[in-house]
């Protein structure tokens, strides 16, 4: 065997309440953080993300209490979004229990934050999440602030910078497909996974088991989704048998 | 036997809840430890560590705390960057560290990306038909949590507990007498990972049981 492929679940967070909308919109209330997280370890997440969406519009910090009880209860790998605009920001994540950090907003407005960050942490701690929508000239643009402003920066360029200022991995997030549950933005995955020598994460639009296969086969290193799993529309072990069955090594719990 | 006291070490970043949690698990008590006063009882060392070796090993200098790192002779366990300041000195800064094994840590050769994350195997040399205790009662093919670009190069490959594999081999565990290290997250690594912390706990408990007898008896 070798290295296996990630299934992680993504938990956005809003004053400690798990939330999840359609196209970054009409959030409904889908449980408690540390719960759901615990549940998904159990039932053989690789990974865990928790994307804090009140930080960045409110201005507050992430939420270093629900990321320190999942620390206490959780031991499967632990990645925090959300507010972080300094390395002390980051500091105070890491050390409430993550492993890795993601930047968004923030290193869209200062750049610098991703080197700061990776000379102090290391780039295998800061994870560069990019929210991408597509434009009718057939790229991509950045979007921040949980997807309400368009930043008109190109993707891909966007992503090319990160990695070399020091992001160790992309958690990449079709904006188009977030939430419709019709597969991942394959042409998207392809075109970031061919122009960086990072771990690339797909996040958006999965609906079955079937799609985190071929995000896998378009250069995911690893593949996120958040609704289905909340609402049971898809279990964690029937993707990695589906996975596995498409010769994908996989961990087993 | 008391519950062994167990120091984690605080070198400012990084995750110490899961440790700890983990040694409590286990059976441990367990202190944070920021300065050479606070090693006083201590009866087994975690040395964890995230970020880069030349950023810990700076703040290991300003609290006095490498230097009884490098005289400690009691259990000690490195993770990640932790197994990576035993060596003499790390590609990623070239700052030199501990040193108290001989080596260089180095980029992870042929690796189709960096950093090298996600869960992997581990590959036991065989040493008299078993594998080091600090494995025991963990399955063979039980796979660990990994979050690097750099691993270590020991020059005396005897001490290699545990190799892995990401195109070319790696060295991912380390024994020398009762230092171990680790370059994977056993804080991390679900059931598998606890064991090994428990193990760990067991371990220096049975070192502090024995040298307790040795005094009795001498």
């Amino acid at each position: 065997m070798s290295l296996r492929t990630r299934v992680i679940a993504c938990l956005d967070v809003k004053h400690g309440r798990v939330v999840k909308g359609v196209n970054f919109i009409n959030l409904t209330d889908e449980g408690d953080p540390v719960e759901l997280a615990a549940r998904y370890a159990e039932e053989g997440v690789d990974e865990i993300v928790y994307l804090d969406i009140a930080a960045s519009p409110d201005g507050k910090p992430a939420l270093l209490d629900v990321v320190q009880r999942t620390a206490r209860n959780v031991f499967v790998p632990l990645t925090v979004g959300g507010g972080v605009r300094a390395p002390d920001d980051m500091r105070a994540v890491l050390r409430a229990g993550a492993d890795k950090v993601s930047l968004n907003t923030a290193a869209v407005r200062h750049p610098d934050l991703i080197d700061e960050c990776a000379a102090e942490f290391g780039t295998q701690c800061v994870v560069l999440a990019v929210d991408a929508k597509r434009t009718s000239g057939g790229s991509w643009n950045v979007f921040i602030t949980g997807g309400r402003h368009n930043t008109g920066l190109d993707a891909m360029a966007w992503i090319e910078e990160g990695v070399s200022r020091g992001a160790g991995e992309i958690l990449l997030t079709s904006m188009d497909r977030d939430g419709t549950n019709i597969g991942f933005d394959l042409d998207l995955l392809r075109a970031v996974t061919r122009s960086v020598n990072v771990p690339v994460i797909a996040s958006g639009g999965a609906g079955g088991p079937g799609h985190f296969v071929e995000a896998v086969r378009s250069g995911a290193s690893a593949v996120l989704a958040a609704s289905i799993f909340h609402r049971r529309e898809v279990e964690i072990g029937e993707v990695k048998l589906m996975m596995e069955r498409a010769g994908i090594p996989v961990r087993h719990v | 036997m008391s519950l062994p006291l167990i120091g984690v070490i605080d070198h400012g970043a990084g995750n110490l809840v899961s440790i700890t949690q983990g040694l409590e698990r286990a059976g441990a008590r367990v202190r944070t430890v920021t300065e050479p006063g606070g090693l006083g009882g201590i009866e087994g060392v975690v040395l964890p560590g995230v970020g880069v070796p030349g950023m810990a090993m700076a703040r290991l200098l300003d609290s006095g705390l490498a230097s009884s790192l490098a005289r400690w002779e009691s259990p000690l366990l490195g993770i990640c960057v932790g197994l990576q300041l035993f060596f003499e000195s790390s590609d990623e800064d070239r700052k030199p560290c501990l040193g108290v094994d001989a080596g260089i840590v180095r980029r992870l050769q042929d690796a189709p990306l960096l950093p090298h994350i996600g869960w992997n195997d581990l590959d036991y040399p065989v040493k008299r038909g078993r594998r080091d205790p600090i494995f025991s009662g963990i399955k063979p093919q039980a796979p660990f949590y990994f979050v690097h670009s750099y691993a270590p190069v020991p020059r005396d490959r005897s001490i290699v507990i545990a190799y892995a594999r990401y195109r070319s081999r790696f060295v991912a565990a380390i024994r020398s007498g009762s230092r171990i290290g680790v370059q994977f997250h056993p804080e991390r690594s679900g059931t598998a990972g606890l064991r090994l912390l428990s193990n760990f706990v067991s371990e220096t408990g049975r070192f502090h049981a024995r040298r307790q007898a040795g005094e009795t008896s001498s």
